[in-house]
């Protein structure tokens, strides 16, 4: 575990190494895949990305909640949440990575 | 949407590049996020979200047909935060 956080940057470079591209257009292509995702998602449309993981949107009803620091209640609007299910895939990795 | 289809998107705004060049972006993006969680590092993508690792406790699990205690071990598991801007945007909130 090195405990480190990746960015954008780490991405591109990820990119960058694989084809061709410059350090520009490699960053270019991150963002269009994010931005295509989060278009898609904000459209309420599933984003199902095969060995990785399904990003769902969720519709959450109005409930009464509770400001846990005043104790007050406070009234919680209808909202859509997102949600990330990763595949099989990534999650035997990631439990075979940090095993132990 | 499903990733084939988001590889044919980028495919079409970038004609410069063949289909399988993109098929190798796209799969290389993925892989970096699931190696840095393999490793125990986070990701972070400002307006889009945060992946992360959480860690579940050991525990007594139970077979859901036999009823029978079976001990299930601690274990890591991936987990993502979506960003405050992709949560405005769910609910409407644009350019804010």
């Amino acid at each position: 575990m090195t405990g480190k956080t990746l960015t954008r940057m780490d991405l591109s470079e990820a990119v960058f190494r694989e084809v061709g591209l410059s350090r520009n257009e490699s960053a270019g292509l991150v963002e269009r895949v994010l931005e295509l995702m989060s278009d898609s998602l904000v459209d309420g449309e599933q984003v199902k990305i095969s060995s990785f993981g399904t990003f769902s949107v969720r519709s959450k009803t109005a409930r009464v909640g509770r400001n846990p620091k005043t104790g007050e209640e406070a009234p919680i609007p209808p909202r859509r949440v997102l949600t990330f299910r990763p595949s099989h895939l990534m999650k035997d990795r990631v439990a075979a990575g940090n095993k132990g | 949407m499903i990733r084939s289809e988001l590889i044919q998107k980028l495919a079409d705004e970038n004609p410069s590049l063949t289909l399988r060049e993109v098929e190798m972006i796209v799969s290389a993006i993925f892989e970096e996020i699931i190696g840095a969680l393999s490793r125990g590092d986070r990701v972070e993508l400002r307006g889009f979200g945060a992946f992360s690792v959480k860690k579940r406790d050991a525990r007594i699990g139970r077979n859901p047909r036999t009823g029978e205690s079976v001990q299930v071990e601690e274990k890591h598991v991936p987990f993502f935060k979506a960003g405050k801007l992709l949560r405005d945007r769910l609910n409407g909130l644009e350019g804010s």
